[in-house]
């Protein structure tokens, strides 16, 4: 049993180290709290649909979310919005439809535009495609705790910019503490007070940041509580019956095996 | 069919014996199920049933993902997105089953290294061996081209990088690769195919896994000890095993509940631990990623595939030997499945007449150093191709390749093994004392 535990922590190990040394030269990712970290984590619907706005407001105008159907907006566990809302929402884009080969406002069974920009990226899995951490040791089993720090990369990004600029090939980069290299395409979206939040919360730059890192995780894995609470149900579970077969085993061998004679 | 005596499923009923007559099914399960077994198996014979069980997931998860999937390079990243958010427990399913890969392939090596240590491989079961290993070649085939489907960026380059191996190969390496990929590069074609294929490979791993089966019960299992259970008679049979139902079915599948618990948590509260981020980005032809990194289960091999660069004098001297034929690209694939054959080799490359590791003393730390090298190379292949990493990985690769081909048939004529015990009882006995009612009886209760 031990050896085979520690087969398994050994193998566990040598895996994970890869996945993090692999992504050398990174900048740095500061540890926010977010509240849906950790197993019994959940997303936090009123920062959900603070960071739809932020997202809305900001982001949408170069950035694209085509993967996340409008419809989810209303899911639970997510923004939560009333259906009315997420009708209204969806109006305001404008979606080419096939069918009459025309232009129709859109409907919460569309999905969120591209990118508007053709070199920003979709956002949709934004939150999975960036890991920010890979401890302790490089082995990411920190993980467990702390989600993979994709929201961590987006927030730390937004918040990372220095202020400095270069131009190098007739393009302008942007100092980012986050961003690997150093250097980044996309200027400063974010300084603080951008957007008004309906419930009155802070709009200081962080927690803009936080909103929208937190709005982006959602988006990238929406099915993240249900997931957690098939994952809880099913160790009980299997504890449980691993213990019932415990007992049923050394039961069953008790006949095999005679009494120990040390 | 199996070799150790003991008593065969016999029809009762009328019904019973019509059928055994027509089709003696009944019989093969019942055969299967009450297999004399070693009774001194230790925990790390759980491996075959948990093996079965990730193919039987990897099957029914797969099934149902295909059922949503759609291989097409313009379709494909966002049919998986479909799966992930609209298909009703969609994301579970896809979690599971990419998550099964990685239990499948520690699984696996658990199960190799375990027939490496206790001699499973030496005769009378080399041939149990080598399906073995056909099993695992066509778990990495599948493994691999799985992991092109999702059409994300590492899928992409992956499998470019991999495929690009053929082309290594002299004279015909270049016609190989388009025929393999259905063209110039990396596209449509390729994507059919690789799903056609991840499809139908894991039904010749069932088929491969029933042959695997067949020879071992033919054989008998090995056991810790590598002494053979007796044959002399049906009573003297009884004292060494225990029938495989109830005895093993209940203690592997306890064995299988400890880990599902593990991998459940895994799946549901780091899923994408396992998984490169970069897969979550949708492939692109034009934007090479950073780093192009295997998946965990290849990087023992990737490794030894790069370690073997032109300026390594064995490549130098392969390339002056073959006049120019075998370059280092080349060198590196040949020595990357050679690494594997190695492997396949073992029951003729380990010359001792002692099967089990636990009666030889040398062997022991030559193995304990074969297991710490295989993680090695696995850290080494995640590592970036540039010093120390190049000078360590060809050092582990050496080493991979002396243990079987210098250190095993060398063993066998230096080392002087301990006694063994004289039968499978008496091993028993020592661990758990006498005292227990042999084994022909009924179970407690």
């Amino acid at each position: 049993m031990i050896k085979k535990l520690t087969f398994s922590a050994l193998s566990a190990l040598a895996i994970s180290a890869s996945g993090a040394l692999a992504a050398g030269g990174e900048g740095h990712i500061e540890d926010f709290d977010f509240s849906f970290e950790g197993p019994f984590g959940t997303y936090d619907q009123n920062q959900l649909q603070r960071g739809l706005k932020v997202y809305t407001e900001v982001c949408s105008a170069c950035h694209g979310l085509k993967f996340v159907p409008l419809r989810t907006l209303a899911d639970e566990g997510g923004p939560h919005l009333p259906e009315d809302q997420v009708r209204a929402y969806a109006e305001q884009f404008d979606v080419y439809d096939p069918e009459i080969d025309d232009f129709r406002s859109g409907t919460p069974t569309d999905f969120f535009p591209s990118s508007a920009l053709e070199n920003a990226p979709d956002l949709s899995l934004m939150a999975k495609a960036r890991a920010g951490f890979h401890g302790p040791m490089g082995t990411g089993i920190n993980q467990l705790v702390k989600g993979i720090g994709g929201a961590e990369y987006i927030a730390s990004l937004l918040t990372g910019y220095t202020g400095e600029e270069k131009e190098e090939y007739g393009s302008i980069f942007y100092e980012n503490t986050a961003f690997p290299g150093g250097w980044i395409a996309m200027s400063q979206p974010l300084y603080g007070e951008d957007v008004e939040f309906d419930d009155g919360h802070d709009n200081s730059l962080r927690h803009e940041a936080e909103d929208v890192a937190a709005f982006l995780m959602w988006a990238a894995e929406p099915k993240m509580m249900a997931r957690q609470r098939a994952g809880f149900v099913g160790v009980t579970f299997l504890i449980v019956l691993s213990v019932l077969l415990y007992l049923t085993n050394k039961r069953l061998w008790a006949g095999v095996k005679g009494k120990k004679n040390d | 069919m199996s070799g150790i005596p003991h008593d065969h499923y016999e029809p009762k009923t009328g019904a019973e014996k019509w059928l055994h007559k027509r089709l003696p099914v009944v019989g093969l399960l019942y055969d299967t199920l009450m297999i004399p077994t070693p009774k001194n198996l230790n925990w790390m014979w759980i491996w075959g049933i948990i093996l079965t069980f990730c193919l039987a997931l990897q099957i029914v998860t797969g099934i149902i993902l295909a059922m949503h999937y759609t291989p097409h390079v313009d379709l494909a990243f966002a049919s998986v997105e479909h799966i992930m958010r609209d298909v009703n427990g969609g994301h579970m399913i896809r979690y599971f089953h990419a998550n099964g890969a990685s239990l499948f392939f520690i699984a696996v090596y658990a199960h190799i290294f375990r027939g490496l240590y206790y001699g499973s491989y030496k005769a009378p079961r080399e041939v149990t061996w080598i399906i073995g290993m056909l099993i695992y070649l066509c778990m990495m085939g599948t493994a691999f081209m799985g992991y092109v489907l999702p059409w994300g960026q590492m899928s992409f380059w992956g499998a470019t990088v991999i495929t690009g191996l053929f082309g290594a190969i002299p004279f015909i390496g270049e016609s190989l690769q388009t025929w393999l990929l259905g063209g110039p590069a990396v596209d449509n074609a390729t994507l059919n195919r690789f799903f056609s294929l991840h499809y139908l490979l894991p039904f010749v791993i069932a088929g491969l896994v029933a042959v695997h089966i067949w020879a071992f019960h033919t054989t008998g299992n090995n056991n810790p000890t590598g002494v053979e259970v007796r044959r002399t008679s049906k009573a003297d049979a009884a004292k060494d095993t225990v029938p495989f139902w109830p005895y093993y079915v209940i203690k592997d599948v306890f064995a299988l509940a400890v880990i599902l618990a593990v991998f459940m948590a895994i799946v549901g509260f780091m899923p994408n631990y396992l998984g490169h981020p970069d897969n979550y980005i949708e492939a692109n032809p034009l934007a090479t990623p950073a780093h192009i990194v295997p998946e965990w289960y290849f990087l023992p091999f990737y490794a030894i595939l790069r370690a073997f660069t032109a300026d390594v004098w064995v490549v130098q001297f392969a390339s002056w030997i073959t006049g120019g034929i075998i370059d280092a690209k080349f060198f590196g694939v040949l020595a990357m499945f050679g690494a594997i054959i190695a492997m396949a080799l073992a029951p003729w490359l380990d010359t001792s007449s002692v099967r089990s590791g636990r009666y030889r003393p040398m062997f022991k730390w030559w193995f304990v150093l074969l297991v710490i090298d295989f993680f090695a190379l696995m850290w080494l292949g995640a590592m970036p191709a540039e010093e120390p990493f190049a000078s360590f990985s060809l050092i582990a690769s050496a080493y991979w390749f002396g243990y079987f081909f210098v250190i095993l048939p060398l063993l066998g004529v230096i080392e002087k093994p301990l006694a063994t015990p004289a039968t499978i009882e008496d091993d028993f006995n020592a661990h758990y004392g006498k005292g227990g009612t042999d084994a022909s009886s009924t179970p407690a209760e």
